[in-house]
């Protein structure tokens, strides 16, 4: 039976990882490839490295910190922030990342998920929605990391999105996330139901039994988190256990 | 003691080769990614790595003049990973774009099933089908990484090593002679994948190159 999968994300701005400092294992926790191989020990069944950086002088370094964490951990790996053309997919590709997120990208230019999945195969072509709730069972798209709104309906996205060629959806809800309150279910499951492909629910994780409630309300296929994970509020094999006793498959 | 194996990683333009390169470096068994079809002929073993779609592997392979020669070096008995896709295209053929396939292996390449998500992505078990020594040391029913919408199913059951559910029971690993092919992705797949990489020099790259062995 396929696992439900736990990912945990980290946030690199300028090669480094920010957030998580609660570590005292480690030596360096601001060292992607350190944080990687941890989760990759806790038993992280993926990692999502995603660049904040503002600049693009400093979208370098994270070419290289890509290729440090790739050296290091041999689960899949999926980059985002800042991915705007075929050249920059080919570049995290050849760097180590298995898949890329697209975010404000796909919504500007869609051929760009087309154009990635015909020459990259759709399998490593993730879309990236930030979802804001603007009415009763209703979320719009917004891009540039929440600023700018879209007007697009999110679930329509969504379904073009996988039309165009994505292999799997990275759904955040922009009103959930940092709240751990629990993930958007209605809109999780809006969206899961609405594609053929996998999705990711993330956003607003703050207990153990949301992120149950993501995979058995929301239907996500896997769940995402960063600050409960960063700040040990939850080691990953607590999250398995917890799922595992509920009934759920998991990988240990 | 003989001398290391050579292991060659045939690279017919797909994406990242660099996973599978990295993970025979980290089980310290340096591999060589190549094109080049008398390199490929000269290595003591062989991967094909699979990231994609079929016909583009099968038209990346013909443009690089690289299908007689894996032919052939299965036909001789040197040992070849086929991952994935490279496992997909050593069958007649792919329902996936209609591709006519490699014909090593006799069996179609056909679509999941609807009613779940496709692709089929993620972690899943691979229930072993006997003892093969690939899976030395790793308990049956490991999960391993999965990303796949086609599925291999081979003519002769004999070939299974190992099966996986996913709305069907499909093959995940076949095995004949000193030719494996997994259908999940070893290098993505943490220990175990490591593991499966390790065994494949160590049972079947070894006991076709010691000289104990040699015909």
């Amino acid at each position: 039976m396929l696992t439900k999968r736990i990912i945990p994300c980290l946030d690199v701005d300028r090669g480094r990882v920010v957030k998580g400092t609660s570590f005292v294992a480690l030596r360096d926790a601001g060292d992607p490839a350190e944080m990687a191989a941890l989760y990759d020990r806790e038993g992280a069944d993926e990692l999502v490295l995603l660049d904040i950086t503002a600049s693009a002088e400093d979208r370098k370094t994270m070419i290289e910190a890509v290729r440090q964490v790739s050296e290091q951990v041999f689960i899949p790996l999926t980059v985002g922030g800042g991915i705007r053309t075929v050249e920059d997919i080919s570049g995290m590709l050849l760097a180590g990342a298995d898949k890329v997120s697209l975010n404000t990208a796909a919504v500007q230019h869609p051929q760009r998920i087309t154009e990635g999945a015909t020459r990259f195969g759709s399998q490593c072509i993730v879309v990236a929605i930030d979802a804001k709730r603007v009415g009763a069972g209703q979320w719009n798209v917004f891009t540039h990391g929440g600023r700018t709104a879209t007007g697009k309906d999110a679930v329509a996205w969504a379904r073009e999105a996988v039309d165009r060629g994505a292999g799997e959806i990275l759904l955040t809800s922009m009103d959930e996330d940092g709240q751990q309150r629990g993930y958007d279910l209605a809109l999780t499951r809006a969206i899961s139901e609405a594609v053929t492909v996998p999705v990711i629910a993330s956003g607003g994780a703050g207990t153990l039994e949301h992120f149950y409630d993501g995979l058995t309300s929301g239907k996500a296929d896997a769940v995402l988190a960063a600050s409960v994970f960063h700040y040990g509020t939850f080691r990953i094999a607590q999250v398995k256990e917890y799922l595992a006793g509920r009934g759920l498959p998991v990988r240990r | 003691m003989h001398a290391t194996p050579k292991i060659a990683i045939i690279n017919y333009g797909a994406g990242n080769l660099r996973s599978v390169e990295k993970a025979f470096e980290k089980i310290g068994h340096p591999a060589l990614v190549t094109a080049d079809a008398q390199v490929v002929a000269a290595a003591d073993a062989v991967v094909l790595p699979g990231v994609g779609a079929a016909r583009g592997t099968v038209d990346g392979l013909a443009a690089r003049r690289l299908v007689d020669v894996i032919a052939r070096t299965i036909a001789r008995g040197t040992p070849f990973f086929g991952v994935c896709i490279g496992m997909q295209v050593l069958f007649q053929r792919s329902e996936e774009g209609h591709a006519d396939c490699l014909g090593t292996l006799a069996g179609t390449v056909r679509k999941l099933p609807p009613g779940q998500k496709v692709p089929h992505m993620g972690w899943n078990q691979v229930e072993f089908a006997g003892s093969h020594p690939l899976f030395s040391g790793i308990p049956n029913r490991s999960n391993f990484y999965f990303v796949h919408s086609y599925y291999a199913d081979p003519q002769d059951a004999a070939i299974v090593a190992g099966w996986t559910d996913y709305g069907i029971r499909f093959c995940s690993v076949a095995a004949r002679g000193s030719l494996v092919a997994t259908q999940f992705h070893p290098e993505k797949s943490g220990g175990v994948g490591l593991q499966i990489y390790a065994n494949f020099v160590r049972e079947v790259v070894g006991a076709a190159t010691s000289p104990r062995h040699a015909v």
